[in-house]
């Protein structure tokens, strides 16, 4: 009961200031930007191209790979060691699962389909800030996708949810901290990614995904925005589009 | 009671809805989610009577029967070569197809094309598996001699032809340039004189970054005459 405010004096379901933007890797088929608060996470899409090795080749469907990697110097203090870990592994892999749902792929069998996210700062949430960054960039690339996915965590803090849960957050040190990440698809409401640090009773999850509805809803304008920015009429040069105090400083 | 949600020509994103109600009907790049129609792509919208699809901004070749691509050959086999296409797989053309000289059994297939080369091509098979067969039997196919090869956004190459070649005649003309543009987003200009080759491929790069906009010939025809005023 001791968690009476937000420790940087959010509301209980307000997310840190995002901001989006699409097309600014010129090399890449498809390329986006995603930063909510302090977590930034750039995705490049490349392909559909062939794969390699082989035998991963499957003759009905292209693939999706995911590669999610924090930079060396993208920690809060700490050196990232760089290269895989056992961590990025995991989040590479449920990005790939949580993306799949979407893209479609079935008119480029044998080939691949590369999606790359390096985070430059982190600040609790990479994972689903990779997987907002991820679509936009798919959608830029021009794949065929059925719907768009949104994702962000929900979590709970001593006794209260809140949503978008950054570093100080999540070492709370007072009570019990649970965390949500969810990935949504935006016209189904499907949930395509859905992991739990904590503790929550049945009753708090269902709320938890009420609101992370909700909020997911809020992210997909944010996406949406990042992308028709891109074709803005007189140039193709891409913008930044963000909710709430968004400062142009990346512009 | 059907309603549109978009605009004719509004740029859209994946998941958008287009329509709703039944009156209204899926083109190409859309389809159908309960009453509502959605966007599978981003694209510009074109609606033609009660049909919405999308025409898409950006993407690779995605290789068609009768498509006259640019390729370039990454491999030479027994009976044929490998060539590039500028998309996820690689296509074929077999000697027979190639020339309509005769080759020799056990003859150097160097002799006829290299590795390295670029050649115009048609599209004559696309399996389902993506396997694409050339041919070169056709008037206008051949080796590409010198010249530049650019790569663009193959899904601009209409814009570039522009209506029956209206924009590609236009540089042509105005440059001095020979260019052939390949269904698959590389194009080809070669010219006589070297600035009038970096002209004509800043006209196409203009074209390709301005693309989904309205009136481009006019914009077009003034930003190459602006470029060429200074000489001649």
């Amino acid at each position: 009961m001791t968690y009476k405010k937000r420790l940087d004096g959010r509301d209980w379901e307000e997310t840190r200031p995002i901001e989006a933007k699409a097309g600014n890797i010129p090399n890449a088929d498809g390329s986006a930007f995603f930063r909510i608060g302090k977590t930034t996470a750039y995705a490049a899409v490349y392909g559909p191209r062939d794969l390699f090795p082989r035998f991963l080749k499957n003759p009905k469907k292209g693939l999706l790979r995911c590669f999610y990697n924090m930079m060396p110097f993208s920690g809060m203090g700490d050196r990232v060691r760089p290269g895989a870990s056992r961590r990025s592994k995991e989040i590479s892999m449920v990005m790939q699962k949580s993306l799949e749902p979407i893209v479609d792929l079935s008119e480029w069998p044998n080939a691949v389909v590369d999606v790359f996210v390096e985070l430059t700062e982190t600040d609790a949430g990479s994972r689903c800030a990779a997987i907002c960054a991820a679509a936009i960039a798919l959608a830029d690339a021009g794949i065929t996708m059925k719907d768009m996915v949104s994702a962000v965590a929900i979590g709970k803090v001593d006794d209260k949810l809140v949503v978008d849960l950054d570093y100080q957050e999540e070492a709370y040190e007072d009570g019990p901290v649970a965390d949500i990440p969810v990935a949504m698809l935006h016209n189904t409401q499907e949930i395509s990614l859905l992991q739990m640090d904590g503790e929550m009773t049945r009753e708090e999850l269902i709320k938890a995904l009420e609101l992370a509805k909700k909020i997911t809803a809020q992210i997909y304008e944010v996406q949406k925005k990042a992308l028709k920015d891109r074709f803005a009429q007189g140039t193709e040069k891409p913008k930044v589009s963000g909710i709430s105090k968004g400062d142009d400083k990346n512009g | 009671m059907s309603k549109l949600l978009i605009k004719e020509k509004e740029i859209v994103v994946p998941g958008e809805a287009l329509a709703e109600g039944m009156d209204y009907l899926p083109g190409t790049g859309t389809y159908r989610l309960n009453d509502k129609i959605i966007a599978k792509r981003l694209g510009l919208v074109n609606i033609s009577g009660r049909a919405i699809k999308l025409v898409p901004l950006s993407g690779r070749y995605l290789p068609k029967f009768g498509d006259k691509i640019i390729a370039k050959v990454t491999d030479i086999t027994m009976n044929g070569w490998i060539v590039n296409i500028n998309t996820a797989y690689s296509a074929f053309i077999s000697m027979r197809d190639a020339t309509s000289s005769f080759i020799k059994k056990g003859d150097d297939l160097t002799k006829y094309f290299d590795i390295g080369d670029y050649l115009r091509a048609k599209v004559v098979n696309v399996t389902s598996q993506r396997l694409v067969d050339l041919t070169m039997k056709e008037p206008g196919l051949n080796k590409l001699r010198g010249g530049r090869i650019i790569k663009i956004n193959p899904q601009k190459v209409p814009r570039i032809i522009g209506k029956e070649g209206s924009m590609v005649s236009l540089i042509k003309k105005k440059t001095n340039c020979n260019i052939v543009v390949g269904q698959n987003g590389l194009v080809w200009i070669s010219s006589e004189n070297f600035d009038n080759e970096l002209i004509a491929e800043k006209a196409v790069r203009k074209i390709e970054q301005e693309a989904h906009l309205g009136g481009l010939t006019d914009v077009i025809e003034k930003f190459l005459d602006k470029l060429m005023g200074g000489k001649k």
